[in-house]
């Protein structure tokens, strides 16, 4: 009893391998140590690897090699059947053939759970996720957001430790997958639920997780609360893959005392960045700017910041944002987002600016 | 709205009812015109002569016909009196008017069928009956004392009708009386009920063995990566490819005393070279060739159905606690049933009116009741009492249809 709850890992992936045809590794060294009660979202491309390690922590999938931990115990040798993980499927995986009660009663009647207890788990269930009133009917005949919120409720009515889901709002439209983004992270709190959830949307996994574990050709590239993975991306796979983001391409000219770095970008300007994962002068680098912390607007631009000249290419009115497309330093594609306020300053195309930004907003990341 | 009431009117002012069924009708012709060709050959050959075969069950005008005189005389006779010498005019009227025309033959042969023996006492009668003189009925039980019996005239009777359900009655081994009464065939004469029992039994239990060794092939095919299952799937289907007739011999080759299967037996001692088992030429050979050869038509709706069902409800059982054999029974096996019914449904009746395997490898009891059909097509030549055994059989398999949608529903079933 060494270890107190909160440090003693509930999930854990130790050094995990797998293969597929014994040529190709799918999952690649996977490490990865969650705390109970964590809702973790493991997002990335498709053929990154996720659903595979979602797969093996379900139990469907065995490692090629390493061990997987539950609980502290390891899992790889337990049968699915017998690890008491919930999980939420990509099409829901209703029972067609049985009602909605019968598709709940079904996890608490393989574990000989009596009628009366059940019925009550079935209700308790049935009303968290607002379906009380549709336990006689067929998964044919709800809708779709009612199918997702059915299955949701079939994950949890067996009071599962984990529950899994991969990619369950896949097949809803826009405004009910966010309902129900919201609904899933309120669900998971409240019931003090450890999750894995999988999904190749990075809103999602940005809106819903306490960390986001950003997948990438078998490897975990950074995993970490949203708010850091968005604005301290590791390196360019993450700055490319979460949210939208400015590129401009240079060489690092020194590593300064303060621990900024010097770039000088392939048009010759020299620019001041955070380094991220550059180290050596000489080496080339992507230095990666978010729209939003572009700033053009000459009196908001703070004093000393090194300013670069930019030609407007188009302007885009989107309501609550502009959306500006700029060429600056060779770059054609690059998108300044500015608050509709009522003292913005709208850009013409033709029109000539400058622009600047803080140097920890300016991250040089891996070429 | 006050024009409600009259009908909508598209742009030119015809009512846009009419309208909608000119521009529908030439696209219908035309599909109509494409399907023609082959409707009309459907109509042609395979409609009409099932209806005119079938029709032959319940009508044969062939006695009404070639013996006009005598049909009218006993028409009107209570076919328990003794026979009257107006009938035996007529008879002899008749007999004198076939023996010219040379139909004699076929009428005897009619008669026969009712009551076998009287075949000979009319072509004999007939021979003579130009010089029989009146009173004629005294004349007839001269040249046989069979002309005086009440049954040899019931047997007439009944011949004569036009309409005549006395086919379809000994096609259930019942007969049918000249008074219009049916009763039950003698003990030693009751063949074709026996036959379509054995029949059912042999396709009920063909169906069962398909199903359990279909069910696991197909099961292993619709989870095989589509590769390799592909190429088993040409596996399967090498027999349907293969003539009937070469799957049913090789079987014979296989089967008999001296085959490949008994020889194996004897040298692993399962069975003595003087004791060998009798796997053919009887009802296990009939089963085990007709299982083989209607597998494929079980394995492919099951496949199909299988194939459309998601291995993520099996997963999700097993996530949710359910033992491996649980989810199996309780999620997987309910969406495969679908398949079962198509698969069984098609083999059973695929197998009620199966006909070469029997006959080749049936021996005495693996006969079945289309081999006793084909006896009456080609060598009895009674092609009534065949288009009788024929009608039994379809109104059956109508009904197991009728059946399996009361139960299952026939939308439920998926054959491809």
């Amino acid at each position: 009893m060494a270890e107190s709850e909160s440090d003693a890992a509930f999930v854990e992936f130790e050094r995990v391998q797998k293969s597929y045809d014994g040529e190709t590794l799918v999952v690649k060294d996977l490490n990865l140590k969650m705390p109970r009660g964590e809702f973790l979202t493991m997002l990335g491309p498709s053929g990154s690897g996720k659903t595979t390690c979602l797969m093996m922590l379900a139990g469907f999938e065995t490692a090629t090699h390493g061990e997987i931990k539950l609980g502290g115990k390891p899992i790889n040798n337990i049968p699915p059947h017998k690890r008491g993980i919930g999980m939420v499927f990509q099409n829901y995986a209703l029972f067609p053939h049985m009602t909605i009660e019968e598709n709940l009663s079904f996890p608490l009647e393989v574990r000989n759970i009596g009628k009366s207890d059940r019925e009550a788990k079935i209700k308790r269930a049935l009303d968290m996720v607002e379906m009380g009133t549709f336990g006689a009917r067929r998964p044919a005949q709800l809708s779709g957001g009612q199918q997702q919120r059915v299955a949701l409720a079939r994950a949890l009515v067996f009071e599962p430790e984990l529950v899994l889901m991969d990619e369950p709002l896949g097949a809803l439209d826009k405004q009910l997958r966010e309902k129900m983004q919201f609904e899933i992270t309120h669900l998971a709190h409240q019931l003090g639920i450890t999750v894995v959830y999988v999904t190749h949307d990075q809103t999602e996994a940005l809106t819903m997780s306490d960390r986001v574990a950003v997948f990438d050709d078998g490897r975990i590239q950074q995993i970490a609360p949203p708010d850091q993975l968005y604005e301290e991306p590791e390196n360019s796979f993450v700055a490319q893959f979460i949210g939208e983001n400015n590129t401009l391409e240079g060489v690092i000219k020194e590593i300064r005392e303060n621990g900024l770095a010097l770039v000088q970008l392939d048009d010759g300007e020299l620019i001041d960045c955070t380094p991220v994962n550059v180290s050596q002068p000489g080496e080339r680098t992507r230095v990666s700017i978010r729209p939003e912390r572009v700033e053009y607007n000459k009196a908001r631009l703070q004093k000393g910041v090194h300013t670069l000249k930019a030609e407007v290419l188009e302007f885009i009115y989107m309501g609550d944002i502009f959306r500006t497309r700029l060429r600056v330093a060779g770059n054609d594609e690059f998108i300044v987002k500015t608050r509709n306020a009522p003292d913005q300053e709208r850009l013409q195309p033709g029109q000539q600016i400058e622009i600047g930004w803080l140097p920890q907003d300016c991250r040089a990341l891996d070429a | 709205m006050s024009d409600t009431s009259g009908p909508i009117l598209a742009a030119d002012g015809t009512p846009l009812k009419k309208k909608l069924q000119q521009t529908l009708f030439r696209s219908r012709a035309r599909a109509f015109g494409l399907v023609f060709p082959l409707l009309a050959f459907i109509i042609i050959a395979f409609i009409l002569p099932i209806i005119l075969l079938l029709s032959q069950s319940v009508w044969d005008s062939r006695y009404a016909d070639l013996m006009p005189e005598s049909t009218k005389a006993v028409a009107g006779w209570d076919s328990s009196t003794p026979p009257t010498e107006e009938m035996a005019a007529a008879m002899v009227t008749d007999l004198v008017q076939a023996r010219e025309n040379k139909t004699i033959g076929k009428v005897a042969t009619r008669v026969n069928r009712e009551l076998s023996g009287t075949r000979s006492l009319f072509t004999k009668t007939a021979r003579s009956a130009a010089k029989l003189e009146a009173p004629y009925l005294g004349a007839l039980i001269d040249r046989d004392e069979d002309w005086g019996k009440i049954e040899t005239w019931a047997a007439i009777k009944v011949a004569a009708k036009k309409f005549n359900p006395s086919y379809l009655a000994s096609a259930v081994d019942m007969k049918y009386n000249a008074d219009g009464t049916f009763e039950r065939e003698d003990e030693g004469r009751r063949i074709h009920v026996k036959l379509f029992w054995r029949t059912l039994e042999i396709s009920f239990l063909v169906t069962v063995f398909t199903l359990l060794l279909g069910y696991p092939v197909a099961y292993l095919l619709s989870t095989l990566p589509v590769r390799t299952s592909n190429l088993l799937l040409i596996l399967v289907l090498l027999p349907f490819w293969t003539s009937l007739l070469v799957r049913t011999t090789a079987w014979i080759a296989m089967l008999q005393g001296q085959g490949v299967l008994n020889d194996l037996f004897v040298v692993f001692g399962i069975a003595t070279d003087e004791d060998r088992f009798s796997l053919i030429y009887n009802k296990t050979g009939t089963l085990i060739a007709m299982t083989h050869i209607l597998l494929p038509f079980m394995i492919l709706p099951l496949y199909s159905v299988m194939k459309t069902i998601p291995p993520s409800y099996v997963r999700a059982a097993k996530s949710m606690g359910a033992r491996p054999s649980t989810a199996f029974w309780r999620v997987y096996f309910p969406q495969s049933v679908p398949g079962i019914g198509a698969g069984a449904l098609l083999v059973f009746i695929l197998a009620i009116g199966y006909y070469i395997t029997p006959a080749l490898v049936g021996g005495q009891d693996g006969q079945m009741i289309s081999n006793i059909i084909d006896f009456h097509m080609r060598r009895s030549l009674n092609w009534n009492l065949a288009a009788a055994l024929g009608l039994v059989l379809l109104v059956f398999v109508l009904f197991l249809f009728w059946l399996y949608d009361r139960i299952v529903g026939i939308d439920n079933m998926k054959l491809g």
